[in-house]
């Protein structure tokens, strides 16, 4: 039987969000899970990517991946060698474009949102503000989920300094509408009176950044303010998804150091969040038998005895080559492999550093080739599953 | 002749996450410590990596002497306005800035570019009051050090006038100065790393900032030559695989596997950096030095792994 972890998530779940530090493979991950599940199990999936590599959109046959759903033809995986018993469907995260969307839907009435989209500021500030970028994904996920088009949506989350900010960003942007820092700005633009709690803040920010540009930031929140409830309504909703026994996380990373720490502490935060950790992959893992005694010892002794070792493999009735070169092959096949066994070694603390439910580690082997086609993405897949 | 590397004042080192950022900055430093240059070196993203990268305790807003000439600080936005505050525009210090600090740190993440010029500010302004010969960035990654390097430019065109708005002339005057200022961009001979190295490349030209290096790390070692790889194509049939396995006494196949391995993982990785190579060397202009740092199959992440890759680094510059 296969390891029940991520075979079950594609089969029950509805929303498989793949999470992880940036360059670990997230994103072809979560193609490769989405491949399988619609050519395996029969599912109309839909994989909601965030930045792919061109090669990988083109693999998919998708030479421009845009912010509306794109379904993988036929052709591309009659190419592969793969004759999908459900749908494949992909769709890249524009922030600004979703952004847009947002503020229409949300705008109380076409002056506004027509002033706010022309704002100056509108375009910068959505660009960077608590995490937008983080918040948008998960809106956007949001949407997709609740238009019940997809039986399966695998989520490949923004690169961002810390993988768990994107959990917490309709918090956060919950809070910043609500803010009462916020309504304090907002204050002398309103009322044109200004306290004497906030009098000395307005004499730096005027002198420091000249009211014009104050006015104009104060502007823009009060525009964005008329939008508040929508906002925060929208960001519960968001939070209750990702909590439902619906959803599921899959943490990638490599055994390096950096993200193999980060995935704990992600773990942990899933845990605390009471969010449902489906299953952690170990990427780009290294084959176990560097870590295998009787083959170190061999490599030892390739090294140690590589001259005397190639005379005698010289003297064979079909010999492999010259002495002296075989000699130095040998040599250096002892060498190269108790180097990356200094590496496999590293690997095998980090993940035994790593406290996570065994049951639910999947590892998936160093491949050496790159992932550029949907055959790829399907036999990833498959390691995936096993 | 060309500026040398570490002859500027001011990399900002950069890259996609993992690629090892925050290693190369570290032992940038190191090396120019090694000249004789007093360094301070900068973590702008906070992780505390670049700690690591030293196996020093935790650093702050206030440099660090770590050993004689390398100095080590972490970038805090609030307290770098209160030294701006401070220093530049003449305020008084505010001893409890309280309320008003939130306010502050709010704004900053509300309005664009603020962050970042209080960022690049402190950096230039390190730089101006030459108490180092070098200042170092680990930077952010390769998505937002456009954004840190286009602030001084964007607030310049945001505020019609101010105090800030008057700063910005000579921060873009020093990060424009090719000898002055230049960014190192770190990849890896992968494909993602290859692509938004040549993409930070393009979109660099646009920032005014020049582009002083390009280091790719983790190069693998080439494992055979042609002859030799005839040789171990060989050894992998039956009967030398055999000979040598009764001859070595031990698993011989698991060597064999690995050095497969190594052998295919090392041509991919040549094809990235080809790719790398021929997408700096088609873009208008020089062709920035290309320095190669190899894969290091070390135990240490730490001080040690940092010191070999200062020591490769050096010999790539040299």
């Amino acid at each position: 039987m296969a390891a029940p972890g991520i075979e079950r998530l594609l089969a029950a779940k509805e929303i498989v969000v793949v999470c992880g530090a940036g360059g670990v493979g997230k994103t072809t991950t979560a193609a490769a899970l989405a491949t399988v599940a619609a050519a395996d199990l029969g599912a109309k999936v839909l994989v909601l990517t965030v930045d792919p590599a061109r090669r990988l959109a083109s693999a998919m046959g998708l030479e421009a991946l845009g912010n509306t759903e794109t379904r993988v033809g036929g052709q591309a995986f009659a190419a592969a060698g793969l004759e999908p018993r459900g749908q494949l469907w992909a769709a890249m995260l524009d922030t600004k474009q979703s952004w847009d969307e947002l503020v229409r839907r949300h705008a109380p009435d076409a002056a506004t949102r027509d002033a706010i989209l022309a704002n100056p500021l509108y375009r910068n500030v959505t660009g960077k503000f608590v995490h937008s970028h983080d918040y948008i994904a998960m809106e956007r996920l949001y949407e997709l989920h609740s238009s019940g088009t997809y039986d399966l949506i695998v989520v490949d989350t923004p690169p961002t300094r810390h993988a768990i900010d994107f959990l917490e960003a309709p918090e956060r942007m919950a809070e910043f509408f609500s803010s009462r820092l916020l309504r304090w700005l907002l204050v002398p633009y309103r009322s044109r009176l200004v306290n004497v709690a906030s009098r000395p803040f307005y004499q730096i920010a005027d002198r420091a950044l000249g009211s014009a540009f104050l006015a104009d930031v104060a502007e823009f929140f009060i525009l964005f303010q008329s939008m508040y409830k929508g906002f925060v309504a929208r960001a519960r909703a968001v939070e209750r998804v990702l909590e439902d026994r619906r959803t599921s996380f899959v943490v990638v990373t490599t055994l390096e150091a950096a993200p193999a720490q980060e995935a704990g502490r992600f773990v942990e935060v899933l845990a605390g969040k009471h969010l449902h950790l489906g299953a952690v992959v170990l990427n780009r893992v290294l084959p176990a038998g560097l870590l295998d005694g009787d083959a170190t010892a061999a490599a030892r002794e390739l090294r140690a005895r590589s001259r005397e070792l190639g005379n005698a493999l010289a003297g064979l009735d079909d010999p492999p080559g010259p002495p002296e070169l075989v000699g130095r092959v040998l040599a250096e096949l002892g060498e190269s492999f108790l180097n990356f066994a200094v590496v496999a070694k590293r690997e095998a603390e980090q993940r035994a550093e790593l406290e996570v439910d065994p049951a639910l580690v999947t590892t998936v082997p160093s491949l050496d080739t790159d992932v550029f086609d949907l055959a790829g993405l399907a036999r990833l897949g498959q390691a995936l599953r096993r | 002749m060309a500026v040398g590397l570490l002859d500027r004042r001011l990399l900002f080192v950069t890259g996609k996450g993992g690629v090892g950022k925050t290693t190369v900055a570290a032992a940038l430093a190191l090396l120019a410590v090694g000249e004789g240059r007093r360094t301070l070196v900068c973590e702008v993203d906070a992780k505390g990596d670049l700690a690591s990268a030293y196996e020093a305790g935790p650093l702050a807003f206030e440099a660090r002497e770590l050993q004689p000439g390398l100095f080590a600080m972490a970038m805090d936005t609030e307290a770098s306005l209160r030294e701006y505050l401070a220093v530049q525009l003449k305020l008084p210090r505010l001893s409890r800035l309280g309320a008003m600090a939130r306010t502050f740190d709010f704004l900053a993440n509300a309005a664009p570019g603020i962050k970042e010029i209080l960022t690049v500010g402190k950096l230039a302004w390190e730089v101006r009051r030459g108490r180092y010969d070098l200042v170092v960035v680990d930077a952010a990654a390769s998505g937002h050090i456009l954004g840190q390097l286009r602030a001084p430019q964007a607030i310049n065109e945001l505020l019609s006038v101010g105090l800030v708005r008057e700063q910005t002339g000579w921060m873009l005057e020093l990060l424009g100065d090719p000898a002055t200022t230049g960014v190192v961009v770190v990849a890896a001979p992968e494909e993602m790393p290859v692509t938004e190295t040549l993409e930070l490349v393009e979109e660099l030209a646009t920032t005014g900032v020049g582009l002083a290096a390009v280091v790719v790390n983790r190069v693998l070692p080439e494992l055979f030559g042609r002859a030799e790889e005839e040789v171990f194509d060989r050894l992998g049939e039956p009967p030398a695989s055999a000979a040598l396995a009764g001859a070595v006494g031990h698993r011989v196949a698991p060597v064999l596997d690995a050095a497969r391995l190594a052998v295919r993982l090392r041509r991919t990785r040549a094809g990235h950096l080809v790719r790398l190579r021929q997408g700096l060397a088609e873009r208008p202009g020089p062709c920035p030095p290309v320095l190669y740092v190899p894969e290091l199959f070390s135990r240490s992440h730490g001080r040690r792994a940092t010191h070999q890759v200062a020591e490769s680094l050096g010999a790539e510059i040299s």
